[in-house]
């Protein structure tokens, strides 16, 4: 009876398993006590966000809130665990009126956590300050509207991001391949992946695709296809059918995994995209289709999970090409997907106020700085700060200036997440081995019980 | 057993078998404050529980969106999405593979068979087999599943080392092959020792007349020792039928995956009502699963009644 217990404790709200709210835990005297919480956690996933709340955000806080006459404790309540696991988790916390005060999401659950009520408006929460914050002027419209819901601020971005084609400089010299490639159509990703297949590569495309990658399939493969192909998952309201853009992002993951340019195994397993990073970095992988994360958080050569000494001089890049020149989303000849993290108050804190100053004050320049200095460095939501954060780091200026002026935001409303999962089941059908027609038909087949029929879908 | 209200003779309090009405009201008191605890410990965890997923599944109840705040009432609309649902049918046929594979056939065949194999045995050989079938029971599924998947991975994975080959992927290519096998593996030692203790009772007097008779191996295993542990085979049947039909550590080792290969109903609740979050869906589908749990052991405990 353990899956009937699963979703009664879910239903009652007795699974929660989140830490409880601020100030609940009494023993403190005056002191107010917060929490914070992000996916990360030290040694593991994402360790620098956790140290840098651990050894820098905690304790200049409490200082800075005890200079102000105030007794504030913060504790970091760590995760290391899959993004739907963390998600789940923090739903569960949430309904069941708990979790931690500072509450780390991606941007793309606000909207159905607004609508469940998990999340209330900044300034229902907060009053005047919510708007008041001095950091809102810093942050760019295009990245403000990720924390944007029904034309409310829910939360505060922590940055955005960008999504390249990643080529090994080396297997790309072998294979007699230029070390500063660009393709400029899906086709020419394919020849490059027939030379390195040639030159004994053993995975030459590695593009996303699958359930198993969850959102990594729709954000970092299908999404910026359907782009390159000219198409949008919603467009004024509607959503993207058995339409040709998708026939054509299908067509190509047919190509590289029907073709032998890629390997379909490494989609299904659970920990594929692990793996395909290990292998990138193992030199196995020729191009692979990323976010900057990957650079940064992955290969990076001080603090990534498959550390690479030599990123800095075999890991090429180059940025996604439409299908063929002008083919793109708004006629581009290039195109990427964006999406970025947000930082939150839990309606449930019982002290928003210090909450919200807890979060504004890791968004600060100088927390950003900090935060993103010893080679951590990201994209920040702050303009202010993002030219000296960047400089010296090639990759992240280059997705600054170039990528970003023309990147695409997945839809903020709450059924994204469902349609996401739609098309992962979409291109791990073909993966399988359906034909790219089939798959774009039972995709739209079921794309219909999600929105709500067809009148809502544009084929 | 009916009570006898009818008043003692005089003299005669205390007949045996016999209650004065106040002996019997204070006894059904007494029975009734003992039971109580129990009986609100099961309605609190069991019964309300059960009511709870059965109202869930009657909703469009969602872990997050417009329907977690305000579910609407869907009737039987769940229920009709799951029977309409390719994915449900195919865990169902998984499930019952599962079942049939681990279970049925595996657990009960090898546990029996270990069991009369070491039945007259003592010494290492058998403290060393039952220590290692044992181990395999003790070890927390979370683990032992970390184990599995290391041991089968098709890179570096332990069981291609041993047979000398590279890149075989047994999750991926043969996922319910290998999750049955990790079952047997692992749910063995739980047969073996109810039937090491079951061939215990059988009277060895029994099987020596049958062997003066001329019984042959398989007639004595037929006509002497399986009558006498036929209710434990039964039981055993029943307890390790539905654990292996509600066994959540599939997903452990394949997630489910590769494209559902392996999503047993379970896993298949979980990946609709946690990781999708359609808890309406979910508990429709766990209503089926707890309907299927309850015309399964109704079966059984008929056949063992029959039986007996």
């Amino acid at each position: 009876m353990g899956v009937v217990a699963v979703i009664t404790a879910a239903g009652l709200g007795l699974a929660a398993c989140g830490q409880s709210s601020g100030g609940g835990g009494g023993g403190g005297g005056d002191a107010i006590e917060l929490t914070i919480t992000q996916n990360a956690i030290a040694g593991g996933k994402n360790a620098a966000g956790a140290n840098f709340i651990a050894n820098w955000v905690i304790p200049k806080f409490e200082a800075a809130q005890k200079a102000k006459g105030k007794n504030v404790k913060v504790k970091f309540v760590p995760s290391g665990v899959d993004d739907e696991q963390y998600k789940t988790k923090l739903s569960l916390d949430l309904k069941s009126g708990k979790g931690a005060d500072v509450i780390d999401i991606d941007g793309i659950w606000a909207g159905e956590f607004a609508e469940a009520g998990y999340l209330k408006p900044l300034a229902d929460l907060v009053g005047t300050d919510a708007d008041g914050w001095d950091g809102w002027s810093q942050i760019p419209e295009a990245v403000q509207g990720l924390a944007t819901f029904n034309g409310k601020k829910y939360a505060l971005p922590v940055g955005t991001d960008g999504r390249v084609l990643y080529f090994n400089k080396t297997l790309f010299q072998k294979a007699g391949l230029p070390a500063d490639w660009q393709p400029k159509s899906w086709q020419e990703i394919l020849d490059a992946g027939t030379k390195l297949k040639s030159s004994g590569v053993p995975v030459p495309i590695q593009i996303n695709a699958g359930t198993a990658m969850g959102e990594a399939t729709s954000m970092q493969g299908v999404l910026p296809l359907l782009a390159g192909a000219g198409g949008e998952v919603q467009k004024d309201g509607k959503w993207a059918g058995a339409t040709q853009p998708l026939k054509d992002a299908l067509g190509l993951y047919q190509k590289i995994y029907g073709g032998g340019l890629g390997d379909p195994k490494l989609q299904q397993e659970a920990k594929g995209r692990d793996k395909s990073f290990q292998q990138f970095a193992a030199g196995k992988i020729g191009i692979l289709m990323e976010g900057d994360y990957f650079w940064r958080g992955v290969v990076n050569p001080a603090t990534g999970v498959a550390k690479m000494a030599d990123r800095d001089q075999v890991v090429g890049y180059a940025m996604i090409p439409a299908m063929e020149p002008g083919k793109g989303i708004r006629g581009q000849d290039f195109v990427s997907m964006s999406g970025g993290a947000l930082r939150t108050v839990n309606p449930n804190s019982k002290h928003p106020k210090e909450a919200f100053e807890l979060a504004t004050f890791t968004l600060s320049p100088e927390g950003l700085k900090e935060e993103t200095k010893d080679g951590n460095v990201r994209i920040t939501p702050r303009t202010d700060v993002n030219k000296e954060i960047l400089a010296g780091e090639p990759l992240l200026t280059y997705i600054s200036e170039k990528v970003l002026p023309l990147t695409a935001y997945r839809p903020p409303v709450a059924v994204y997440p469902q349609v996401s999962v739609a098309l992962q089941e979409a291109t791990a059908a073909v993966v399988g081995g359906t034909a790219p027609d089939q798959a774009a038909a039972d995709y739209q087949k079921k794309l219909e019980g999600i929105v709500g029929g067809p009148g809502n879908i544009a084929s | 057993m009916a009570l006898a209200t009818s008043p003692p003779e005089a003299g005669e309090a205390g007949a045996p078998g016999r209650y004065s009405s106040d002996a019997a009201g204070l006894g059904r008191l007494r029975a009734g404050v003992f039971v109580a605890p129990a009986l609100l410990l099961i309605a609190a965890f069991l019964v309300f529980p059960a009511l709870w997923v059965l109202y869930l599944a009657l909703t469009n109840y969602r872990l997050t969106g417009a329907a977690a705040a305000e579910p609407q009432f869907v009737g039987l609309a769940n229920l009709l999405d799951a029977a309409a649902n390719p994915e449900f049918w195919s865990s169902t046929w998984l499930t019952v593979e599962f079942v049939l594979g681990s279970a049925v056939i595996g657990q009960v065949g090898l546990g029996f068979t270990i069991a009369w194999l070491l039945r007259d045995r003592r010494g290492p050989l058998k403290r060393l087999v039952e220590g290692l079938v044992i181990l395999a029971w003790i070890l927390p599924g979370a683990i032992v599943s970390f184990l599995w998947v290391a041991l089968l991975d098709r890179d570096g994975g332990t069981l291609n080392a041993l047979l000398g080959i590279q890149g075989f992927a047994w999750l991926l290519d043969h996922p319910m092959l290998s999750i049955i096998v990790f079952n047997i593996w692992r749910g063995t030692a739980f047969s073996m020792m109810l039937y090491g203790a079951a061939l215990g009772n059988v009277p060895p007097s029994h099987l020596e007349s049958a062997r003066l008779a001329g019984a042959s191996g398989w007639q004595q295993l037929r006509d002497v020792v399986f009558p006498h542990i036929r209710g434990h085979v039964l039981t055993n049947l029943l307890l390790i039928s539905l654990w292996t039909f509600n066994d959540f550590t599939p997903f452990l080792l394949t997630a489910g995956g590769p494209d559902g290969r392996s999503e047993v109903l379970a896993v298949h609740v979980y990946k609709v009502a946690l990781q999708s979050g359609e808890l309406g869906y979910g508990a429709a589908v766990s209503a089926i699963i707890l309907l299927i749990n309850l015309v399964v052991a109704v079966f059984y405990l008929r056949l063992l009644r029959r039986r007996k």
